[in-house]
């Protein structure tokens, strides 16, 4: 069994996979932060890539790809990251999350071929839908790397197909619209999950929007994890500051720590 | 990249939109489809084309700037006598056709220029839909008049400010408040790019451009053009005035893209001249970016080509050789709006005079008796202040 499926089994819900922008504000930052988050039990990471054009992210999220891009962090700065924690012997799952543009003039095939050999555990392509992602899934089963697929709640007709062909776990968009922190959801949201948990023959995670310890304990009644992206680059963004100081960093880093652990409350 | 499909120009196109939009863009492809097959969709457009827009435009025949070029006889199409000053019209009527029969309420639009958006405006007022439109905040200051004319249309123009604050950043606002509101919100793009059916569809909707102008020409002459020229920002006024041409081997296409400052700077916007492969706004298709896949700034002084992407079917059409590419700078274009203000009393849009700039070129390589037919997309009044501030820093 992989590392990311064994994750699931071994942590209990509420599972929780945070979302981090890689260089905000600094790489050092990003790899203290994968380690305490391994230690504070999350189920896995996402790692993302900043793109000049970030058409699914809101504003939280296209703010932090900016910092990032400001820092000119790239495809190889990330995958350096996931080198540098496994080397630190972190061994929570991570999970590459991009824009397909960076991808590919990275080279797909030298992008899983590398993500592989580092230990990237999973990939994300906000831009990619099932009906365009054969090629890519395909390299991916050859690298041993999931792609990991959404479905969204204008998914439709099309949920079983998606579910089939998804690698890893089933990302589930909480609701219409971009990332970002959201107050409520729909009240359909809860069918909408439990068709999508029926159908799946892995593990369904769901995203956009999950801010609170409220939202994931209704959230986790109906799917096996949850995804925190906004609420989590934004408070990393307010702490910035203590962040990128030696003497005060760790102290920040236990806030951070402090809020996910919150959050499976 | 995956197999080769009807959603593909070769390689090119695709849909690589966020999977909240999938069904809506399938949707949209399916009832684009329908609506094509159905003989009153094209008589309600027909009728449209004719009695609001003003179709057939005309096509003249520029003899006082034949004259100065001392070559081929150069034709204008003249999109800029459409309602509301340029090609963009076409598409806008198609798409709020389809949208109200559909049964959306509102459409969306980016806008760079801002002639896109005033087309999505009207084409809202006349059929009384709701409108907002994104347009980046460096091009609501170059473009005030457009922004004016949108909102005593009735729509809400919205300013965004991220990124480069131009055309490219708007498409992006746009894509993401189309997720937003994709249940009851018709997406109305303005150019021959986006995911599948985007370009497909705008092009279908521009292409009587090019067959007008061939019918006029056959009418006039006798005969079809030996080269055809467009200026390509996004690309659609250029892919409405080549569609009809593409299979007429004998008759060379060429597309105008905006040298800005000269090719051999980084400002320009000459994605095909100058950009590689990747995926931007949806599509695949020639972008300019960076080594690490990030989309750069693009210039132009001309607001409607200042973007750094282009249609799929023309990075197509690139990679296949059927159109040659170029590029003219920007002062070649105010001097080419100079030029056909002073010998033919026409005031062109700056997107536009790039396609006049390379057509004088061009003529000066033929002879007397070939004949170049250009796109003329718009009219220059939404430029006068730039093409001033421009002058007035030349004195």
């Amino acid at each position: 069994m992989n590392r990311l499926a064994s994750s699931f089994e071994e942590n209990a819900n509420p599972r929780i996979i945070p979302f981090m922008m890689t260089g905000d504000p600094h790489l050092e930052v990003t790899v203290e932060l994968i380690i305490e988050l391994g230690r504070a039990g999350v189920t896995a990471i996402e790692l993302g890539v900043p793109f000049s054009d970030p058409t699914a992210d809101g504003p939280v999220i296209q703010a932090a790809s900016e910092r990032a891009l400001h820092q000119q962090i790239t495809c190889y700065d990330v995958l350096q990251v996931g080198k540098a924690v496994r080397d630190r012997g972190c061994n929570t799952p991570l999970i590459l999350f991009s824009y397909l543009n960076p991808l590919l003039q990275y080279g797909l095939q030298k992008l899983l071929q590398d993500a592989s050999e580092i230990g990237f555990d999973g990939l994300i392509i906000p831009d990619l839908p099932y009906e365009e992602s054969s090629e890519i899934r395909e390299l991916c089963m050859q690298y041993g790397i999931p792609l990991i697929l959404f479905v969204a709640p204008t998914t439709k007709q099309r949920i079983e197909q998606i579910v089939k062909e998804s690698q890893g776990f089933v990302y589930c968009v909480s609701s219409l619209g971009t990332t970002g922190i959201r107050s409520q959801f729909a009240p359909e949201i809860a069918s909408f999950l439990q068709t999508v948990k029926e159908k799946s023959p892995l593990p369904v995670a769901v995203g956009f929007g999950v801010a609170t310890p409220k939202h994931v304990a209704y959230f986790s009644q109906y799917v096996d994890a949850v995804i925190v992206g906004s609420a989590l680059v934004q408070l990393i963004h307010e702490k910035r500051e203590s962040l990128l100081d030696l003497d005060k960093r760790s102290y920040a880093l236990q806030d951070i720590i402090k809020f996910v652990k919150e959050l499976r409350k | 990249m995956s197999t080769y499909a009807h959603d593909r120009f070769g390689k090119f196109g695709g849909r690589y939109v966020a999977e909240t939009l999938m069904n809506a863009v399938l949707e949209l492809e399916q009832a684009f489809l329908e609506a094509i097959q159905d003989p009153s969709f094209q008589e309600d457009l027909r009728k449209l084309y004719v009695h609001y827009s003003g179709r057939p435009t005309p096509l003249t025949f520029a003899k006082r700037l034949t004259e100065y070029a001392g070559g081929a006889q150069i034709y204008l199409k003249r999109e800029d006598l459409n309602h509301t000053g340029a090609h963009k019209i076409n598409n806008t009527l198609g798409q709020a056709l389809l949208a109200k029969r559909m049964g959306k309420k509102k459409l969306i639009a980016e806008t760079g220029a801002g002639q896109h958006g005033v087309a999505t405006a009207t084409v809202a007022a006349l059929l009384d839909m709701q409108c907002h439109i994104y347009m980046g905040e460096e091009d609501i200051k170059r473009q005030q008049l457009n922004v004016f004319r949108m909102e005593l249309l009735g729509a809400k123009v919205i300013p965004v400010t991220t990124g480069s604050r131009t055309l490219k950043d708007a498409t992006n606002e746009a894509l993401r408040q189309w997720v937003a509101q994709v249940e009851d919100t018709f997406y109305l793009m303005g150019t021959v790019t986006g995911p599948h059916p985007y370009p497909q569809m705008v092009k279908y909707f521009q292409r009587i451009i090019g067959d007008e102008a061939e019918a006029q020409l056959k009418e006039r002459v006798g005969r079809l053009p030996n080269d055809v020229v467009a200026c390509v920002g996004g690309g659609s006024n250029a892919m409405g005035i080549f569609t009809a041409f593409l299979e007429e081997t004998t008759v060379r296409l060429h597309g105008v893209e905006a040298g800005g400052k000269g090719l051999h700077t980084d400002e320009h916007a000459a994605t095909l001249s100058k950009g590689s492969p990747g995926v931007l706004h949806g599509t695949y298709t020639y972008v300019i970016q960076d080594e690490y896949g990030q989309i750069q700034v693009a210039h132009s002084i001309s607001a409607g080509l200042d973007y750094p992407g282009v249609g799929p079917e023309h990075a197509y059409l690139k990679d296949s050789k059927r159109v040659k590419y170029t590029a003219v700078t920007d002062k070649e274009a105010l001097e080419a709006v100079s030029l056909l203000c002073r010998y033919e009393g026409i005031l062109p849009a700056l997107e536009s005079a790039h396609a006049v700039a390379e057509a004088i070129k061009l003529a000066r390589k033929r002879t007397k008796e070939e004949i170049i037919l250009v796109c003329l997309s718009g009219r220059g009044d939404k430029d006068v202040e730039t093409i001033r501030a421009y002058k007035g820093e030349k004195k």
